[in-house]
């Protein structure tokens, strides 16, 4: 089931260009102290200090910020702590879904009652405004809350999906069978329950990756992350903080955007892929 | 028997996929008369639907005819350029489908839904008469007339069923495909509405090709019997001397199974193993690895459908003598 | 009509928790944020601390429940405290001013994205076959991607930077005011063009999206089927067989993606400079006004569950199982 799975997703032209733009991604986060040609926040090296809003030169190929940074640097390191609280924001964001959706869809009655009911409240509040203000009230600025507050506001349509999923497969013959054998009802979560879900456990994952970096690219624009990590998001702020729009320092504020853009389009079309994999109406045959 | 309504001659229809063509309709010749009820049996999967769904030229996206020709009235369908046939269909060959839950669109009432039908083949006839026609097909089926403007979620699913042969019956066609018409109804729905389409083919004579898994459904209503398998018509002739003389051992094995009432099952009962994959068929007969009698000869070569008697064919080396 | 009660008390209902996660929010945080806040605004006046003493819970003499019951007294009486940023006007007041900008701007661009996204969903999800189709399909996928804010900024910066065809921000230029009638209006209309491009292209993607996944499931079904057997003309089969039932699941997914488009477009404010909500919301939180911040908060969540139950009715009236409760 599995298996298939992971080879009808390598197979998709789709998947395989999503997955190819993200590996690019993480090979630049792992490796960026040797693609980076300077520190990211190195102001200076032995020809002396670096100039501060510099046009691109062939020293500083996307320039320098008002603070004489290196924007090149900046974007290359940016990558890892972008993906970085994109992903784990994703990966607890699904988890928190899954466990919701499971627990509420196989065990049913009063525990769903209230779930569900939670989760239909969490599915109406916008989320946004409720992050900004959960954001600005809390004093520590810095990822570990960006994460936190993502995480707590973006379970609620996968919970709801996940739940309804569940619910039509614990309908099914095999499960029954299961249930009339007596066995664990965790033991059938896991063996029988989960990797009939799998797929769109997987199109949790996608989206609620997707959602996190945009909104972490939104949190930290609005200045509501730490200002001082380098992220992309961060990069923007501090862009649009110093007017670079209006200094015509396209090279300031556009690639970081593109980035983000690039990286979240790699999840876009990894999730559409599922979607035609796992959905034999959409997917073209 | 009268004239030849339909004419199907080495038909080969199928889906093209990502593994290659599936032939679910391999070289299949068959012909109908007019006012004739064929029946045709067969597991689910033996490419009976598909077959229905050719005939009646919807076989769209990855589904085709690859060749063969399906005559209709004297006329080629196959190949026949898109505005003939949608001024045809309908108009003198319909359809019913399996699930008539899901052949009603569920946001438009049954009036528009029997109306539009009408509007669309006869040019400039007003509502007012086209629901009046509406109505008497209703009464036709045994739904009261104040049904007309209910909702199909407001219908039971038996009435739903008939809406849907009245919709078929509307433009007064010389054909009906039905395909497993009765597969979602209970027992007693069945039979009535097996009851009403027999009733209405002698009142109006069209010829019906009725598609099902429930073998014992067609032997009651039908002039002659198809069994199907694997693509292939294995069996063919008259309904009761099937019924009480099956001579392949595939036809035997459906007569002593009692298949589901709701629902198909990927096995029946009285057959063990399953039919075979489409896509890479067995060499020789395509009922070889399931069959109790099985020779040599069935794996070399597929046996053609030949005259085991009066109007009576098989496919089976244990009717064409000399391998035995 | 039960499922429209059913759906009235759920409005009013989700209110209610709204009001309530309004109220907690602020008494959860860890710490004491409020006398944080108190001491770094220097000389604030005695009525704004009060303001923020009540906003946080810090009226210890009160119980929790007293709170509770003044706070819902005060919001009923429309008394949402005093504004720090814009002291001592009341934060009704303020909010008063911003919000006609957000629901012209953010209603006019929501509906046109809407009415856009849905018909271009449903031509692609037709021609699903077409390079055509794929090609509308990736690049939206690509916009979508992309934050709002940014994708206003790329706007700014060709179309209002580079070639000055448009104001680079605000909503209607400083020279005219309500009295030059038309020619404000034009103004009016003038400015919000990019910004209102911004948030209709790039919640486009969604409603496109959403309705060709629908599309593509209906146009699976057998009713599609019969249609196309019965002769129907393309147009009847498209739009009232096809399109009228996938748009029903649209309309009723409408509730998650809406809270999505609105907070792109309230961070489009920001970058316009666009003096409606998210604009001040923006605001708000720079200069940590809290009692803004809170008040906007309740009136962003309260236009979402209001466009809730609106687009509730609307599938009550299109689909007649919900109508009839069979649903």
């Amino acid at each position: 089931m599995i298996k298939d799975m992971l080879k009808l997703f390598i197979e998709n032209k789709k998947a395989m260009l999503g997955l190819i733009i993200l590996s690019m991604f993480i090979i630049v986060a792992v490796f960026a102290p040797l693609i980076a040609p300077f520190e990211p926040k190195q102001r200076e090296d032995a020809a002396g200090e670096f100039p501060l809003r510099s046009e691109p030169t062939s020293k500083h190929l996307l320039g320098t910020t008002h603070a004489g940074y290196d924007i090149l640097s900046r974007l290359i390191y940016g990558t890892r702590l972008t993906l970085l609280v994109g992903m784990v924001t994703g990966i607890i964001t699904t988890f928190v879904a899954l466990a919701l959706g499971l627990i509420s869809g196989y065990f049913k009655g009063r525990v769903d009652d209230v779930i569900s009911f939670v989760n239909s409240i969490f599915l109406v509040i916008p989320s946004l405004p409720l992050i900004i203000v959960v954001a600005s009230y809390i004093t520590i600025k810095g990822v570990l809350p960006i994460i936190l507050v993502l995480s707590l506001t973006g379970w609620a349509w996968g919970a709801r999906v996940i739940r309804s999923q569940v619910l039509s497969v614990s309908e099914r013959e095999f499960v029954k069978v299961a249930e009339v054998l007596g066995e664990n009802p965790f033991i059938i979560v896991f063996r029988e329950i989960l990797p009939n879900i799998i797929s769109l456990v997987m199109a949790t994952f996608f989206t609620s990756t997707l959602a996190a970096i945009i909104g972490e690219a939104t949190l930290e624009f609005i200045g509501l992350g730490n200002v001082s990590a380098v992220t992309w998001g961060t990069m923007l702020y501090w862009a649009q903080n110093n007017a670079a729009l209006l200094y015509n320092a396209w090279w300031w504020f556009l690639p970081p955007g593109l980035f983000i853009g690039l990286l979240g389009t790699s999840f876009a079309l990894m999730n559409f892929a599922i979607d035609e994999i796992s959905n034999p109406k959409i997917r073209k045959r | 028997m009268a004239e030849n309504i339909l004419e199907i001659k080495h038909l080969v229809a199928g889906y093209e996929t990502r593994l290659g063509s599936l032939l679910a309709v391999d070289d299949l010749s068959f012909s109908l008369a007019k006012g004739e009820f064929i029946g045709i049996a067969g597991e689910s999967g033996c490419g009976k639907s598909t077959l229905a769904y050719a005939i009646m030229s919807l076989l769209e996206d990855n589904g085709m005819i690859f060749s063969g020709e399906i005559n209709f009235k004297g006329k080629n369908l196959v190949g026949l350029k898109k505005a003939d046939l949608k001024k045809m269909r309908w108009d003198q060959m319909s359809m019913v489908f399996q699930s008539a839950m899901n052949a009603l669109n569920p946001v438009l009432k049954i009036s528009d839904q029997l109306v539009d039908v009408m509007q669309a083949h006869q040019k400039g006839i007003s509502v007012k008469k086209a629901r009046q026609k509406a109505a008497e097909m209703l009464e036709l089926v045994d739904i009261p007339v104040d049904r007309l403007d209910a909702y199909p979620h407001q219908l039971s699913g038996g009435m739903k069923q008939r809406v849907m042969i009245a919709m078929a019956m509307i433009l007064n066609p010389d054909l009906i495909i039905m395909d497993e018409p009765t597969t979602a109804l209970d027992v007693v729905v069945q039979r009535n509405i097996i009851k009403k389409i027999e009733e209405l083919r002698i009142k109006f004579d069209f010829s019906v090709i009725f598609i099902t898994h429930d073998l014992s459904l067609l032997v009651e209503i039908s002039d002659r019997l198809a069994i199907m398998y694997a693509g292939k018509i294995i069996e063919f002739g008259q309904a009761q001397r099937i019924y009480e003389q099956p001579e392949h051992p595939y036809t035997k094995g459906l007569m002593n199974s009692f298949p589901p009432l709701l629902g198909d099952l990927e096995e029946f009962g009285g057959i063990p193993g399953k039919p075979p994959d489409l896509l890479k068929p067995p060499a020789g007969c395509r009922f070889y690895p399931r069959c109790e009698k099985r020779m040599d000869i069935c794996h070399q070569k597929m046996p053609d459908l030949i005259n085991t008697g009066q109007e009576r064919q098989t496919a089976c080396y244990l009717y064409q003598g000399g391998h035995k | 009509m039960r499922y429209f009660l059913r759906r009235t008390m759920w409005l009013i209902f989700a209110i209610f928790v709204a009001l309530t996660i309004n109220f907690i929010l602020p008494r959860l945080m860890p710490g004491d944020p409020a006398m944080i806040i108190i001491n770094q605004l220097d000389g604030l006046q005695p009525q704004a601390i009060d303001s923020i003493r009540a906003a946080f819970g810090l009226e210890t003499d009160k119980s929790i429940f007293v709170q509770y019951w003044d706070y819902l007294v005060n919001i009923s009486q429309g008394d949402l405290g005093v504004s720090i940023s814009h002291y001592p006007a009341k934060v009704w007041d303020v909010l008063a001013k911003a919000l006609p900008w957000t629901i012209g701007l953010m209603g006019i661009a929501t509906v046109l994205s809407f009415i856009f996204g849905t018909m271009l969903g449903i031509a692609i999800a037709w021609k699903r076959k077409s390079k055509v189709s794929d090609a509308i399909l990736g690049l939206f996928l690509f916009i979508r991607s992309f934050p709002y804010f940014w994708f206003g900024l790329i706007l700014v910066y060709f179309f209002a930077f580079k070639n000055p065809w448009f104001p680079l921000g605000g909503a209607h230029s400083i020279s005219v005011t309500t009295a030059d009638g038309w020619a404000y209006i034009k103004s009016i209309i003038y400015h919000g063009l990019l910004p209102g491009a911004v948030i209709t292209i790039s919640s486009l993607g969604y409603w496109m999206l959403t309705i060709r996944n629908n599309m593509i499931n209906v146009l699976a079904e057998d009713y599609i089927t019969v249609a196309k057997a019965k002769g129907l003309s393309i147009n009847r089969i498209k739009n009232t067989y096809a399109a009228r039932n996938a748009i029903l699941p649209s309309i009723s997914g409408f509730a998650m993606a809406f809270g999505f488009v609105i907070g792109g477009s309230l961070v489009t404010e920001m970058v316009f400079s666009y003096p409606g909500v998210g604009f001040m919301l923006f605001q708000a939180v720079q200069q940590q006004d809290y009692p803004l911040l809170q008040a906007i908060f309740l009136f962003i969540t309260v236009g979402v569950l209001i466009s809730n139950f609106i687009a509730d009715i609307l599938i009550m009236l299109l689909d007649p199982r919900i109508r009839d409760g069979a649903k």
